[in-house]
């Protein structure tokens, strides 16, 4: 933990400015760069400036679920997202794309999505779990 | 539908029996044990159905040509009657057994899904789905015999039997693959159905022995029949259903399902009947001098699956005959036998012969159990097995084969062996006086006497009428094992023959033995003991496992050392040996460097990512190597970004980050300033590194200038909006071409993260531990 004033005050914006960023990451993916691997290395870096700014048993309250339980979590999601065509009929993981319609905008989402958060969330974890360990050590 | 429901159903069960147990205790065992009696209903109903085959069949695996294919037969029918039949009396035979104890949800659960694997097995018609089941019954097995895990014999015990059958299940894998091979269907009916096309194939003899070493470590045929006996550690249901009446047969029972392909030949008669002859044989021995009701019954259950192979060896229509009568009765008088001692264990408290005595008095209906099955396993008329007994004197007798003087050698001295097993069984703790067991004995709850009061009963019915089993059971299945149409007609009188005289004989002359039974033990024992204790087969694997342990110490310490710095280096050097080799036996690679077009801002980058690597090299101070590390990353960062690969460029950037943050992190940790190495070892490493930046230089320039396909980015980019929806290919690569890979890193990746959590909290636990 650190004891800079200007840190904690500026890690706070960025923390917040990264988490938005990583989602944005994960969202446009599929067609610009970004994707759940990159998102998730965003988002953890905003947790790993927080546990530097605050410490490591702040950020793991922020974090609000176990960090550990994430990685499962996400493993878990990236798994389940290929039953689908399977249920379907296709091979495991055959990407399904349906269109939604939300408030008048039709929206492109599909099976790789769901993936992709899953990849997003077992990086979040696995790094996070990483640092937190390194850093309570230390408190 | 209805067989695939049949068949899984145990499984379906199992998964609900806890929460059943949870709520109804003991009596949950009551309506447990209906499905048992459902699947029982259907495999009647089966048997006297319209047609003699019934199959159903899912595509798996289509690129392997694998089904998830169920067939019932008559072979598959007789067995699916023995395995739910008898697994609907141990359900409730277990209600009664393990009435209170706290992990019965559990047993259930265990149980049934063994009873799914096995009726699994038995109606498979698929290699590949034979093998699954085959192996889920060694799994289940293992939890069933460790089932009392406080207890390390238990525990020994069960991985005794899990190491000798699922290795005895991995001989098998090959020898199904082979078989596969041989007759280019994976269908056994089909297999079944192509004649000598598997005996005239030059792969018949390796399939035929991996095959037996599966059938022998699953059957406990001498060798491996040493794990049956630890087998008895489990309890007393489990030992009725898995080593009596079901699993110990399923060895038998992959033997018979091949038969129709591969038996008939001098090698399948010479080796099954050998391996049968002797493990019928040493069983009945065996037997001679235990005192523990279920070791007893356990070495003549040896001996039965002995009789058992061994017939199948000899392999004529009346030995097949014998075979299934015999497996029938067997499963019968066994499994009745089983639990009337675990019935005495439960009330007298005791299951050693020398502690019993005169338990007729208080448990009659235990006691005339013991009396039916004793007289069954003694071979006695007029009892089904003394039908089954009758036949196998007579397949024995006009057996073809050389040695028939041997095999009629090995039942002339087994037999009377058998009825010395029966008589300690039976006569010594009911009838005679003596022995003071440690509980007050009195009869046995219902639920512990209706199930084997009900196969007794069967073994008697059938003894006396067995038309009653013959044209819908028995036949059929003998049928199915032979691959031909017969008839069989079984009689308990066969008239004044051979056989009968044989029979008479074996019986008279056990009798004998079992009046000198102490006289005889006194002249075995001392030598059984030596043996036993020297060459025996327990003793070799106890050699193999400490063997393996030593194996497994020892290339632990020269590669686990635990030194970074060195698993490094033996990363390196081996990186560059194989690249360096396979660049030999390639022709090289052309070294030409054509650096005409390159910009001057790539100049600057790459003199930066060379500036970081030396800064890196020379850096005296932690932070000022990781810093330079960082820049050699951030360099290599811009190098993607200007050859159009932004999404690289931002992976690479976002792990640099972190890495750096995770280096200064461990800094905290570390002890002191870093220290500096002798001059040696600096000039060691330095060329390790070049080395590596050599071979790295080389991997690069072989890429580039290699022949390689252009249509593969060519597909990814037309196909990742066309097929896949996303204009982003590497991304659509990851999520959708590649999806497996990905899954599979991630999954790498958080076994890593859990690795490095649980080794940095083991040291925080334990300040005085040694740091490194």
């Amino acid at each position: 933990m650190t004891s800079s004033t200007i840190l904690k005050t500026t890690s706070l914006l960025l923390v917040t400015l990264f988490l938005i960023f990583s989602f944005f990451l994960l969202w446009r993916g599929h067609d610009e760069p970004g994707g759940g691997f990159a998102g998730g290395l965003v988002a953890s870096s905003a947790f790993a400036l927080y546990t530097i700014a605050f410490g490591a048993v702040g950020a793991r309250q922020n974090l609000v679920i176990d960090s550990r339980l994430l990685i499962g979590v996400g493993m878990a999601l990236a798994a389940i997202s290929g039953i689908p065509s399977l249920l379907l009929g296709d091979a495991f993981a055959t990407g399904r794309w349906a269109d939604v319609e939300i408030a008048d905008r039709e929206i492109h989402i599909g099976t790789p999505l769901l993936f992709d958060i899953g990849v997003y969330l077992a990086v979040l974890g696995v790094v996070v779990t990483i640092v937190f360990a390194l850093a309570e050590e230390e408190d | 539908m209805d067989i695939a429901l049949a068949v899984l159903g145990g499984f379906a069960a199992a998964a609900v029996a806890p929460l059943v147990v949870a709520r109804a205790g003991h009596y949950g065992g009551y309506l447990l044990a209906l499905v048992p009696l459902a699947v029982f209903a259907f495999y009647l109903s089966l048997a006297f159905g319209a047609d003699d085959v019934a199959a159903v069949s899912w595509t798996w695996i289509d690129a392997l040509g694998v089904d998830f294919s169920f067939r019932i037969d008559g072979l598959s029918r007789l067995f699916g009657l023995l395995i739910s039949g008898i697994g609907a009396i141990i359900v409730v035979y277990a209600a009664g057994y393990l009435k209170g104890d706290p992990k019965l949800g559990r047993f259930y659960l265990f149980l049934l899904s063994f009873m799914g694997a096995m009726l699994g097995l038995t109606a498979a018609d698929n290699l590949v789905t034979l093998f699954v089941f085959w192996e889920l019954t060694s799994v289940t097995s293992y939890m069933l015999i460790g089932y009392k895990h406080e207890y390390q014999a238990s525990r020994d015990a069960a991985l005794q039997a899990l190491l000798v059958t699922a290795g005895g299940g991995l001989a098998m894998l090959a020898g199904l693959v082979l078989l596969g091979i041989a007759a280019d269907t994976q269908s056994i009916a089909e297999i079944n159905a192509a004649g000598d096309v598997v005996r005239d194939h030059h792969l018949y003899v390796p399939i035929l022995v991996l095959l037996l070493i599966g059938a022998a470590t699953k059957s406990a045929q001498f060798p491996f029949h040493f794990w049956l006996p630890g087998a008895m550690e489990a309890p007393t249901p489990v030992s009725a259903y898995l080593h009596s009446a079901t699993m110990v047969k399923a060895g038998v029972f992959l033997l018979a399902r091949v038969n129709p392909s591969l038996g008939g030949t001098t090698e399948w008669t010479a080796a099954l009947s050998i391996a049968g002859g002797a493990t019928m044989l040493l069983g009945a021995y065996l037997a001679l001098n235990q005192y523990d009701l279920k070791r007893i019954l356990a070495y003549t259950t040896l001996s039965a699956l002995g009789t058992l192979v061994m017939l199948l060896g000899v392999g004529t229509e009346l030995a097949l005959k014998g075979m299934v009568t015999f497996l029938l009765a067997h499963a019968l008088y066994k499994g009745a036998l089983f639990m009337m001692a675990g019935a005495v264990d439960h009330e007298a408290g005791t299951r050693d012969v020398r502690h019993l005595g005169k338990l007729a008095r208080a448990m009659p209906i235990t006691a005339a159990v013991a009396v039916i099955g004793a007289l069954s396993l003694g071979g006695f008329p007029p009892l089904f097995s003394f039908i089954g007994k009758e036949v196998l004197l007579e397949a024995t007798l006009e057996n073809e084969w050389g040695a028939f003087w041997l095999l009629l050698a090995v039942v002339a001295v087994s037999s009377p062996l058998l009825v010395v097993a029966a008589g300690v069984i039976a006569i010594r703790p009911f009838f005679q006086a003596g022995g003071e067991p440690p509980k007050h004995p009195h009869e046995a709850p219902p639920s512990m006497w209706a199930g084997p009061g009900i196969l007794a009963l069967g073994s008697v019915v059938l003894g006396l009428a067995p038309v009653l089993g013959q044209g819908w059971l028995i036949e059929p299945a003998a049928q199915a094992v032979a691959g031909e149409e017969f008839e069989v007609r079984l009689a308990l009188w066969h008239g004044f023959n051979l056989p009968l005289a044989v029979s008479a004989m074996t019986i008279a002359a056990g009798i004998v033995a079992y009046l000198f039974r102490e006289q005889l033990r006194a002249l075995t024992w001392p030598v059984e003991s030596r043996v036993a204790g020297t060459v025996g087969p327990t003793r070799g694997y106890e050699g193999f496992l400490v063997g393996i342990k030593r194996g497994s110490a020892w290339q632990t310490r020269k590669l686990q050392h635990g030194r970074l710095r060195r698993y490094v280096a033996t990363t390196a050097l081996a990186t560059v040996g194989l690249v360096a080799l396979a660049a030999f036996t390639n022709g090289g690679v052309p070294l030409a460097f054509d650096v005409g077009g390159v910009h001057f801002y790539e100049w600057f980058l790459g003199a930066l990512v060379l500036g970081g690597g030396v800064l890196t090299a020379v850096a005296r101070n932690r932070f000022f190597a990781v810093t330079a590390v960082g820049v050699v990353g951030v360099g290599v960062a811009l190098i993607f970004l200007v050859f159009s690969a932004p999404d690289l460029a931002m992976t690479q950037l976002l792990v640099d980050v972190l890495t750096v943050i995770l280096f200064v992190l461990v800094f905290y940790h570390l002890p002191g300033p870093m220290l500096q190495a002798r001059r040696g070892v600096l000039v060691r490493d330095a060329a390790l590194s070049l080395a590596v930046g050599a071979t790295m230089t080389l991997l690069v320039l072989g890429v580039v200038h290699a022949d390689r396909p252009t249509d593969v980015s060519e597909f990814y980019a037309a196909a990742a909006y066309a097929e896949a929806f996303g204009r982003n290919v590497v991304n659509v690569i990851l999520v959708d071409f590649r999806i497996l890979d990905t899954l599979g890193e991630v999954v790498v990746l958080g076994a890593a993260a859990l690795g490095a959590y649980a080794l940095l909290k083991y040291r925080a636990r334990d300040p005085e531990g040694d740091e490194q």
